[in-house]
């Protein structure tokens, strides 16, 4: 048998076992009413939780862009410091955590789609809701109950189908949401530790260090540079401040001499430089 | 006839998108029976939008029951068998002491 006509029978036959219960049919009415106002505030809560998940995750990408973007910004660092093993190490960890970034678009994308769903079913249901309890009072007002019993039937049916509906449509967005927090809690928890990093792709402060290190070294290797340039052009005063550069070469033999005698306080410097 | 769209409510569709419907619903009992998942999403994408474009909207104060019922629009082959195999909807219980 089709698929659709072996749904719509599954509906059916819940709403068949409920009647054929039924004692005094409108008393049952108010029962139904009962139960249909409970499943509103169900599937409000539903809606609620779902935007609290999407939230989460919301935050989540958030932490994890910043993550990206400071890898890049090592990767670059890297680069611009001749580092291409560095800036490699570092491009891996950025496209892991792009991946996971990408995860989590995917899935805030279909919470966001299992709140609207939700939302619209939920107004959906308030309607169905308002328009059963006017049917419900024109039923006891106007029919007797042998007489109530085809329109209870009718009404019965149909807002027990809705109510189906809506209850899978609960039990859906609650799976997913309860799927999800398993995985943002897991995230938190990387994230929180700074485990995702040494997770996705080795340790990223081995490549922050390694970083900072180059970053002193070019310092240093700037600070020589410059000594040197100001060195080749022979200005006695600025010669002391070479002095503890062995770089200096054989013009250093003679020249330190006049530097002592012009000023003494910077050659401690020197020394504890070399 | 009555379509329902799980999650989307009730659709008044007219005979020849019916017609078009059983030729789909063949399509979606043999993909579901050997759970080939992409022969199922487009034959319930197909299904769901005929329905969404060519029904209209069932109104909130008519209570009737669906001739038939399609899954959710994002369901899969698992979520189908398993609502066909054990037949229980969520709120069973609700509706009747």
């Amino acid at each position: 048998m089709s698929v659709m006509k072996r749904v719509s029978l599954i509906f059916r036959a819940k709403a068949n076992k409920a009647l054929d219960r039924m004692e005094d049919p409108r008393e049952t009415l108010d029962y139904s009413y009962q139960q249909q106002v409970e499943m509103l505030t169900r599937v409000r809560r539903g809606v609620a939780d779902v935007a609290t998940s999407r939230k989460r995750v919301e935050l989540q990408m958030n932490s994890l862009q910043k993550e990206v973007n400071r890898r890049d910004g090592q990767a670059r660092d890297a680069l611009s410091k001749g580092r291409e093993d560095l800036a490699r190490a570092a491009l891996q960890n950025k496209a892991g955590l792009q991946g996971q970034l990408n995860d989590l678009q995917g899935q805030y994308a279909s919470l966001q789609e299992q709140e609207e769903k939700l939302t619209l079913a939920s107004q959906r249901l308030q309607s169905k809701v308002d328009a059963f309890r006017t049917r419900k009072e024109t039923i006891k007002a106007t029919y007797t109950a042998a007489e109530a019993q085809t329109r209870i039937n009718e009404a019965f049916s149909g807002i027990s189908e809705e109510m189906g509906d809506v209850g899978l449509a609960i039990q859906r967005a609650e799976d997913k949401t309860a799927q999800m927090q398993a995985r943002a809690g897991a995230i938190d928890e990387l994230l929180a530790s700074g485990a995702l990093e040494d997770h996705v792709s080795g340790p990223q402060d081995a490549i922050q260090a390694e970083l900072d290190k180059l970053g002193a070294g070019n310092e240093i290797e700037s600070e020589l540079a410059r000594m040197k340039g100001e060195l080749s052009a022979g200005a006695p005063l600025q010669i002391e401040s070479n002095g503890n550069k062995e770089s200096s070469g054989s013009e250093a033999t003679t020249k330190p001499e006049s530097a002592e005698t012009g000023q003494g306080a910077d050659r401690p410097q020197a020394g504890e430089g070399s | 006839m009555i379509v329902r769209i799980l999650g989307e409510g009730q659709f008044q569709v007219g005979d020849e998108a019916a017609a078009k419907l059983t030729t789909l619903d063949a399509e979606l009992d043999a993909a579901v029976e050997k759970q080939d998942e992409s022969a199922f999403r487009a034959a319930l994408g197909a299904a769901v939008n005929l329905v969404r474009e060519s029904g209209t909207s069932v109104p909130d104060d008519t209570f009737t029951t669906a001739d038939y019922i399609l899954p959710f629009s994002d369901a899969t082959v698992a979520e189908v068998r398993k609502l066909l195999a054990d037949g229980s909807i969520p709120g069973d219980s609700i509706g009747l002491p």
